[in-house]
């Protein structure tokens, strides 16, 4: 893969409702913050890609309600409807099939839409939306499953959350900060079981932006380029019943991908840090044992082990997750942003220490059906 | 340019898309539907060349990538593979909470079938064994199954 | 720019009004396993998959995660691309750029709709802005009336100079077995039919129907070895201009986007003479004004001039440049579907695989997508591999 580095990133911070803004004053802010980040203006940039979705945004051609504030006006402009990730990996070929300088730019509104109804829609209109299905009830069959085929207690879910908010305490974009206990989210009300209140991430609001460039263009940036080392995305079946969802194996072939691209051997010991989109508690663990950083069934043993605390030799969701901030498709794409402030050394009270390479990992469809694993790094 | 718009009281306009769907079944879906409506019978389809069971039944197979045309009966009975008791309710819901969904491999399947429990939610474990109950009035849609229920007496597999 | 790629196989499905026997999944199962078969390939030999459509055409949510058994994503890299009557050739474009960038070297795009299952009018409505154009804006047909009562003013020309345009396109179809319109459709047919919204009538627009279609690329290399005639991208140009519909109303100035994104892809194609090096062209002309005002924005004639030229059936087949020997958009809509047929059969042009809709000795074809916010694509495919 010839060389493509991120040299811009934005965020706006995650609120449960940012009534003053529609979804293009959102996408103005970061798409003009990440062209400072990155020292460019408009003009270089030659490619914009959009991330939006129809249903949540209730509008049709959602992508052109950002057109003119992504910086897209006459210029080559497309939309991925999906997680950011996926966005961001449609930039990346961009840059790699020849422009100069792509924006990626992603919105979602959790205040202006129903989530039960959206996600219900994600599920087969024949056999399964009648059931009253959708996201978060799948989610919950998941957690169920993956506890069922290990063993796992749900305290051990419980302590992701505890980390995440906790983490989140050092991240200024951050919606909701918390310090809690085991016992507060054992406590907690419950929502599907066995996912409770805490296990869950809020509804939220917010928009994110990354500049993706080529060689020539990253070497005039303002600050240290982040190159993308390693990038593969991969898709499993629909109907959750055809999935064993306890072994998600779409991960699993998408991380040995990205790490053969990036030249990782072994992935606990290469990589510096992690973002891993976990809206739910029980996500964390199971994708971890997907990214390959320890066997099937392990997955709930990290954080007791300190392996995936903040002082651990691999800490994960140092910027406190989706757990803390949920904003749909903009959440893949805030992880991936969290990796490049981390290799450049700006995460300020949430830095990890002497990171080269950071992993950044987003999702599509029910109970990750589809997922999209990012290496990055500082050195070229 | 940002100081005049602190006096402005943000607005909301609340609307809503009402736009009516009609979903074609398709020809293997309606033979299924039908089954259940007429029959109270549960059909799957067998992929000729992995030999897997789909239920509901498919056209062709995902992972072969190829036509599916030889139709089996499979049980109204069998076992639990996951579930999830629900405490939230909305609209699209057929029954108020607490209710579970459940991942069901029904005796004859390769895979799991998606559908309700509404009894004895306190009882329900990961491999019980459940069998459908239909509705009296049938109509052609997943929910001619009324639900599962737990299959007395209670025995894990 | 990156490598080069060519479409090395193509297949739709038989286009119809209603497809009961088969839900979208299924539909989108027979435009692929016919261009695997079109492309001597089993879905094994792909490696990544583009797919879009309409979202609240079929109210389906992520339906790159929906398709996958159809679609044949399993395992594999999928993604979903989505920008309205566009969508076709942004997904097309899109695989392009898998293929150039070097990551893919065999990728699929799909583009698909069941339109029979809503109310299209009712789902397109939404993509106007809720607070700001939805309320005067009611959907696809209004906003082309005005465009074409501009024309007709500024240049003189009359209903039935647009009525051939439907009626070149509806005989067109019926060498086309996939096309969903097969009845041929005269100029005093569409004079007479009801007036739908001033001076657009019921047999200027098109229909809506449910189809598939899909198309494999290739990268440099691979190419020559799937296939004797590959369709070489040349050019693919992207202009999506505007957000607001209200900023799209100086009808003066033409289709800006076609202007422009024709400009771009002419440029990238070294085509200096659109109408003497264009042998085919397949445009996106959702209703027969289109088929004047915007041949003259895509560069084939002067302004105002387009009644003339069509009228001398230069785009007629056998003339200088035919346009749609596929029937076009007037004889098969579905939509999500609908812009990539543009770029599927000019591929089917430059293949040599048209049948009775083929045009003798095409090396340059040329197709466009519409839609948006009066939003245009330009795709420019040759016979020839490009330098």
């Amino acid at each position: 893969m010839n060389k493509a580095a991120i040299i811009g990133v934005a965020q706006t911070k995650y609120e449960r409702r940012k009534k003053d803004q529609i979804f293009a004053d959102m996408v103005f802010d970061v798409t003009r913050a990440a062209l400072d980040d990155a020292g460019l203006v408009l003009d270089d940039i030659d490619s914009v890609v959009t991330v939006s979705n129809d249903f949540f945004d209730g509008r049709t051609i959602s992508g052109m309600s950002v057109g003119d504030a992504s910086g897209g006006q006459d210029k080559n402009i497309s939309t991925v409807s999906g997680d950011g990730t996926f966005g961001a990996f449609y930039g990346l070929m961009r840059v790699l099939s020849g422009y100069q300088a792509t924006i990626v730019v992603a919105h979602y509104k959790g205040s202006e839409s129903d989530v039960k109804i959206t996600t219900n829609g994600m599920f087969d209109p024949i056999f399964h939306r009648l059931l009253g299905i959708e996201m978060i009830s799948a989610a919950a069959l998941q957690a169920n499953a993956y506890m069922n085929r290990y063993g796992i207690g749900e305290e051990a879910f419980a302590e992701v959350s505890v980390k995440n908010h906790g983490n989140a305490q050092n991240n200024p974009f951050a919606q909701l900060p918390m310090k809690i206990t085991v016992k507060d989210v054992m406590k907690s009300r419950k929502i599907a079981e066995p996912l409770k209140l805490l296990d869950c991430g809020p509804i939220s609001d917010g928009a994110a932006a990354i500049v993706i460039a080529d060689e020539k263009i990253a070497a005039r940036g303002k600050k240290k380029p982040v190159w993308i080392k390693g990038v593969a995305h991969c898709c499993e079946d629909y109907f959750l019943g055809d999935r064993d969802l306890a072994s998600p194996v779409a991960l699993r072939e998408a991380a040995m991908k990205a790490y053969a691209m990036a030249g990782i051997k072994t992935p606990l010991k290469e990589i510096d840090v992690a973002e891993v989109l976990e809206p739910y508690s029980y996500m964390e663990p199971l994708w971890l044992e997907g990214l390959g950083f320890c066997e099937p069934g392990e997955g709930g043993t990290l954080i007791g082990k300190g392996i995936t605390t903040m002082d651990g030799k691999l800490p994960v969701n140092a910027s406190g997750g989706a757990l803390s901030s949920n904003p749909i498709l903009v959440a893949g794409l805030a992880r991936l942003i969290e990796a490049v402030l981390q290799v450049r050394g700006e995460a300020g009270a949430r830095q990890v220490k002497k990171v080269n390479t950071a992993l950044a990992h987003g999702f599509n469809g029910a109970c990750g059906q589809s997922h999209c694993v990012w290496i990055v790094g500082g050195k070229k | 340019m940002t100081e005049w718009l602190k006096e402005v009281e943000p607005l909301t306009l609340k609307g809503q898309i009402a736009v009516p769907y009609a979903w074609w079944v398709g020809d293997v879906g309606s033979r299924f539907l039908v089954a259940l409506r007429d029959e109270q019978k549960i059909l799957g389809s067998k992929c000729g060349k992995c030999g897997k069971v789909y239920v509901p039944p498919r056209k062709n197979c995902g992972r072969c990538f190829v036509d599916i045309d030889e139709w089996v009966e499979v049980a109204s009975e069998g076992t639990i593979e996951a579930y999830t008791i629900v405490h939230y309710s909305y609209a699209v819901q057929p029954v108020k909470p607490p209710f579970a969904y459940a991942l069901i491999r029904l005796d004859g399947a390769d895979v799991g079938f998606l559908h309700l429990i509404k009894k004895d939610l306190g009882k329900i474990r990961n491999g019980l064994r459940v069998k459908a109950v239909f509705r009296k009035k049938r109509v052609g849609q997943v929910l001619d199954i009324d639900s599962f229920e737990l299959i007395e007496p209670l025995r894990r597999t | 720019m990156g490598r080069r790629v060519a479409i090395v196989g193509t297949g739709q499905t038989y286009h119809k009004s209603h497809r009961p026997d088969v839900t979208s999944k299924e539909m989108i199962y027979e435009a692929v396993t016919a261009a695997l078969a079109d492309a001597e390939l089993a879905i094994r030999d792909i490696d990544a998959i583009v797919i879009g459509n309409m979202d609240h055409f079929e109210s389906i949510n992520y339906v790159d995660a929906y398709s996958v058994e159809g679609s044949g994503a399993f395992m594999k890299p999928i993604m979903k691309v989505t920008t309205g009557g566009t969508t076709g050739t942004t997904v097309a474009i899109a695989a392009y750029y898998h293929v150039a960038s070097g990551l893919f070297d065999r990728v699929m795009a799909i583009g698909f709709e069941k339109n029979s299952e809503s109310d299209t009018t009712g789902a397109i409505i939404t993509c106007s802005d809720a607070i700001w154009d939805r309320f005067s804006y009611s959907g696809a047909i209004p906003s082309l009336a005005t465009e074409a009562t501009a024309y007709m003013e500024k240049y003189g020309a009359t209903q039935e100079d647009a009525a051939l345009i439907g009626e070149r396109d509806r005989n067109h179809a019926l060498n086309n077995p996939y096309a969903h319109l097969q009845k041929p459709l005269t100029v005093a047919d569409i004079m007479g039919s009801p007036m739908l919204a001033y001076p657009i009538k019921l047999g200027d627009i098109c229909p809506r129907s449910d189809g598939a279609c899909a198309c494999i690329m290739a990268a440099d290399g691979i190419a020559q070895k799937l296939t004797r005639k590959p369709a070489w991208f040349k050019a693919a140009s992207v202009r999506h201009t505007y957000t607001w519909f209200g900023d799209s109303t100086d009808y003066n100035k033409g289709l800006v986007s076609l202007q422009r994104a024709s400009k771009e892809a002419y440029d990238q194609a070294g085509i200096t003479n659109p109408v003497e090096e264009i042998d085919v062209a397949e445009l996106y002309l959702p209703y027969t004004w289109a088929g004047l005002k915007w041949i003259e924005d895509i560069g084939f004639c002067g302004p105002g001039k387009a009644a003339r030229f069509v009228g001398d059936r230069n785009t007629h087949m056998g003339g200088k440049l035919p346009i749609n020997p596929s029937g076009g958009v007037i004889s098969t809509n579905c939509i999500g579907a609908t812009a990539l047929l543009r770029v599927a059969e000019a591929a089917i042009q430059i293949m040599g695989k048209g049948g009775k809709r083929q045009v003798p000795d095409v090396k340059n074809a040329l197709a466009t997508g519409f839609g948006g916010c009066f939003w245009s694509d330009v795709v420019i495919l040759s016979s020839e591999r490009p330098a």
